[in-house]
């Protein structure tokens, strides 16, 4: 809107909140994910790492085929055979990775739990949506069979549908995608979860409906005090709703901070493209939005450079050869790039540190 | 303000013939229960006017169910309206038999949501570009191989690389440049886009919106751009009309439209999109509206949107408004349009919050309104550009959330 273009450019943040005070609930370490396809790996994941806090949201954030969703369904053990996990991802004190199914079963839903992108398919189409949430209730409590009714009904509140009680004998295709999400959200905190893992939860609804499911979520978690990750594309939603951003590429982190201090100064050059091409309300029609060309790499040969060099316009040769690590190049402020954007050297390529490449 | 009264909303400078006109579109669908029984009918377009104008780019906005894909079936004849006229380059199409509606089909175009569901798995690339020319012209082979080239070429895709492919070798955006080159193979007049940027990336979006800018300014095609998202209408369209549950709710010059909204419902999906300046890195949170979309199988008396809105009185649930111009060329369907920020002044605010009862503080309209809660996160922070007028606390979304007034900065 245009507010925000008038406004004048903030000062840098450089005292970052960082919060170290607060409990870690999830600690990601070097995950990586790989699929055998045909004889061929595929590295949808590669060296996660991340550490999730008590009541703050995570935001992971990349185009399609960056290793997202894939991240996050590994942690629940809801990946399929073809697929190999390694590394640590620590629960409290629980290691998710190389969990029996037994084991995960007890945790997923539990502990953690996770809403998806169609609540239309991932609601039983034949069963009331009263018994599916007094079902997922009963799955992880003893309480008998009024008393998880009672609680179904008391969760339909909580996630505000209206008029709870008739909604309870209700079926799906009786209410509107928006109404779906918020069955979705009751079901997913049936058992208290630690962490909710919201998976592109509101793309496939209207920007209005959206907007209501966010501020929901944001409002449950101020009085639920629940870990959230939410995973999606929209940068905007990302920068509205979350306290920490992870930007990924090509199955790596590439740029991660605190919401603020990442899009305020943004460093790597792949998160400056993505900015850019947000369609933006300011726009002049028919302008053209700056692109980047090519494609994300091939997960099956990495290059064993930067993977976002091919693309990159900052690009050198040294960033052909060797990959950037992820690294805290300023105070909770990491980013994987051999040529970032610092402030002062706008637009210019910034001249090879023999040293920091070696 | 000026309240001109008219059904058909036309742009300021009418000059041209329009090359689309919709004329008091109706399209209804029964919903038949067990046995056949008829059991409602979908008001899925009600009275729908507009024209558009060649080398015109008209976004078509609004939520799932507001029937702007069924409009576009029923302009393209895929659902024959109920009733209403639909004018293409100057001919009645509800007039025409099928076979001479197949025929004036050919200017007008289709690009969909989903390329892959829209193109032939088992066909190749260039296949699938070559289909409208085996049916609509008399090209030879050797003739059309080289059309197809051409226009593989003209949307970005070398044909040496893809014209051999089938869709499961392409990305999405590949696949879409394909099901845009098959829409531009006839030289259309028209294209129709349904939502076809919506199921890609963000990155490819832009890429795409390029495209369709590009083949704009070279083929000089009029779009129908049809969206869910204030956001990507923006850059592609001159003028952009808002459909609420099947009515115009607004339509009206793009620049218009966002800078000044007039009807409220084109306020709220503004303010729903969530906002982030690529410049500043400051996010805008959405505000919500309250309350479920209304059925189209039993919309609410008088204006439809009466239900969700926050300026609704008694009188909205009684006469339905009809669409109003605002400025030349801007029209707006309520009964208490929004007021243009341009003319604001802290007297209108004064005035519209004592109609609504609301006890909602009174922000000066000064020019130095900080970022209020609502756009800036990081409220911890202190902002530099704070004025040394005293703000109320809060009182931007306070304000924002009864529909009187847009938020401090908005001022501006």
């Amino acid at each position: 809107m245009t507010d925000l273009a008038t406004e004048t450019r903030r000062p840098e943040t450089t005292a970052v909140s960082y919060e170290p005070e607060r409990q870690p609930v999830l600690t990601v370490r070097d995950l990586h994910v790989t699929f055998s396809r045909g004889g061929r790996r595929i590295h949808a994941v590669n060296g996660l790492s991340y550490t999730l806090r008590a009541g703050r949201t995570l935001a992971i954030i990349g185009e399609s085929g960056s290793g997202k969703s894939v991240s996050v369904r590994a942690l629940m053990g809801l990946l399929p055979p073809s697929a190999t996990v390694r590394g640590s991802a620590l629960l409290g004190d629980t290691e998710l990775v190389g969990m029996s199914d037994r084991a995960m079963r007890r945790i997923r839903g539990n502990d953690i739990s996770m809403i998806f992108q169609d609540p239309a398919r991932s609601l039983n189409p034949t069963m009331s949506i009263g018994l599916q949430i007094t079902e997922a209730i009963r799955t992880h409590s003893d309480l008998d069979k009024k008393a998880a009714a009672d609680r179904a009904v008391e969760l339909l509140k909580l996630v505000r549908l209206p008029a709870p009680e008739r909604r309870y004998h209700e079926y799906p295709h009786q209410l509107s995608g928006g109404m779906r999400q918020r069955v979705m959200i009751a079901i997913a905190l049936a058992a208290d979860p630690k962490v909710l893992i919201a998976d592109e939860a509101t793309t496939a609804l209207d920007v209005t409906t959206q907007a209501q499911i966010m501020e929901l979520l944001a409002d449950l978690q101020d009085r639920l005090g629940t870990s959230v990750i939410m995973i999606s594309h929209d940068l905007g939603l990302a920068a509205s709703y979350a306290h920490e951003v992870l930007v990924m590429y090509a199955g790596q982190a590439v740029e991660h901070a605190e919401t603020n201090t990442l899009f305020r100064n943004v460093r790597m050059p792949y998160t400056k493209a993505l900015l850019g091409a947000i369609p933006q309300l300011t726009t002049v029609p028919h302008s053209q939005l700056t692109v980047i060309g090519g494609h994300p790499p091939d997960l099956a040969a990495l290059p064993s450079g930067c993977p976002f060099a091919p693309r990159c316009n900052r690009a050198t040769e040294n960033c052909r050869l060797d990959k950037p690590p992820l690294d805290e190049h300023e105070p909770g402020h990491l980013y994987a790039c051999w040529h970032p954007y610092l402030p002062g050297s706008e637009d210019e390529p910034v001249p090879v540190d023999e040293e920091a490449v070696s | 303000m000026t309240t001109i009264e008219t059904t058909r909303p036309q742009p300021a400078s009418a000059v041209p013939e329009p090359i689309l006109s919709v004329e008091n579109l109706v399209q209804e669908f029964v919903t038949r229960g067990p046995g056949g029984v008829k059991a409602g009918v979908v008001h899925a377009v009600s009275d729908v006017s507009f024209d558009l104008f060649p080398g015109e780019t008209l976004g078509i906005v609004g939520e799932t169910g507001s029937g702007k894909s069924t409009l576009a079936r029923a302009i393209i004849g895929v659902d024959r309206p109920k009733s209403g006229v639909v004018r293409f380059l100057g001919r009645d199409l509800m007039g025409l038999s099928k076979r001479d509606l197949k025929r004036a089909r050919k200017d007008i175009q289709m690009v969909y949501q989903d390329p892959f569901g829209s193109l032939n798995p088992r066909w190749r690339v260039e296949d699938v570009v070559a289909e409208p020319l085996l049916g609509h012209t008399t090209m030879g082979r050797h003739e059309r191989r080289e059309r197809v080239r051409e226009l593989l070429d003209l949307v970005g895709l070398n044909p040496d690389t893809y014209a051999r492919r089938r869709p499961m070798e392409l990305s999405g955006g590949q696949a879409q440049r394909v099901a845009i080159a098959r829409a531009i193979a006839l030289n259309p007049a028209l294209v129709i886009c349904d939502e076809a940027i919506s199921s890609l990336d963000v990155l490819i979006q832009a890429q795409v919106l390029n495209l369709f800018e590009k083949l704009r300014s070279e083929l000089g095609l009029s779009y129908v751009f049809i969206a869910h998202d204030l956001a990507t209408v923006k850059q592609i369209s001159d003028r952009v009309a808002v459909m609420h549950l099947g009515q115009l709710a607004e339509i009206g010059p793009a620049e218009e439209i966002y800078r000044a909204p007039r009807h409220p419902y084109t306020k709220a999906l503004l303010d729903s999109i969530p906002g982030l300046d690529p410049e500043t890195g400051i996010a805008k949170r959405p505000v919500p509206l309250t309350g479920e979309p209304p059925s189209p199988l039993n919309p609410p008396s008088g204006c439809r949107f009466r239900t969700r809105c926050p300026r609704a009185q008694e009188l909205c649930a009684e006469v339905e408004p009809r669409l109003v111009e605002h400025e030349p060329g801007h029209f707006a369907s309520c009964h208490f349009p929004l007021e243009d920020p341009a003319t604001f002044s802290v007297d209108s605010l004064r005035g519209s919050i004592r109609s609504t009862g609301s006890a909602a503080p009174v922000v000066a309209p000064d020019e130095d309104a900080p970022g209020p809660a609502g756009v800036d996160i990081d409220a911890d922070e202190p902002s530099p550009e704070a004025p040394d007028v005293p703000v109320a606390p809060d009182p931007p979304l306070l304000l924002g959330q009864t529909g009187e007034v847009r938020r401090g900065t908005d001022l501006l």
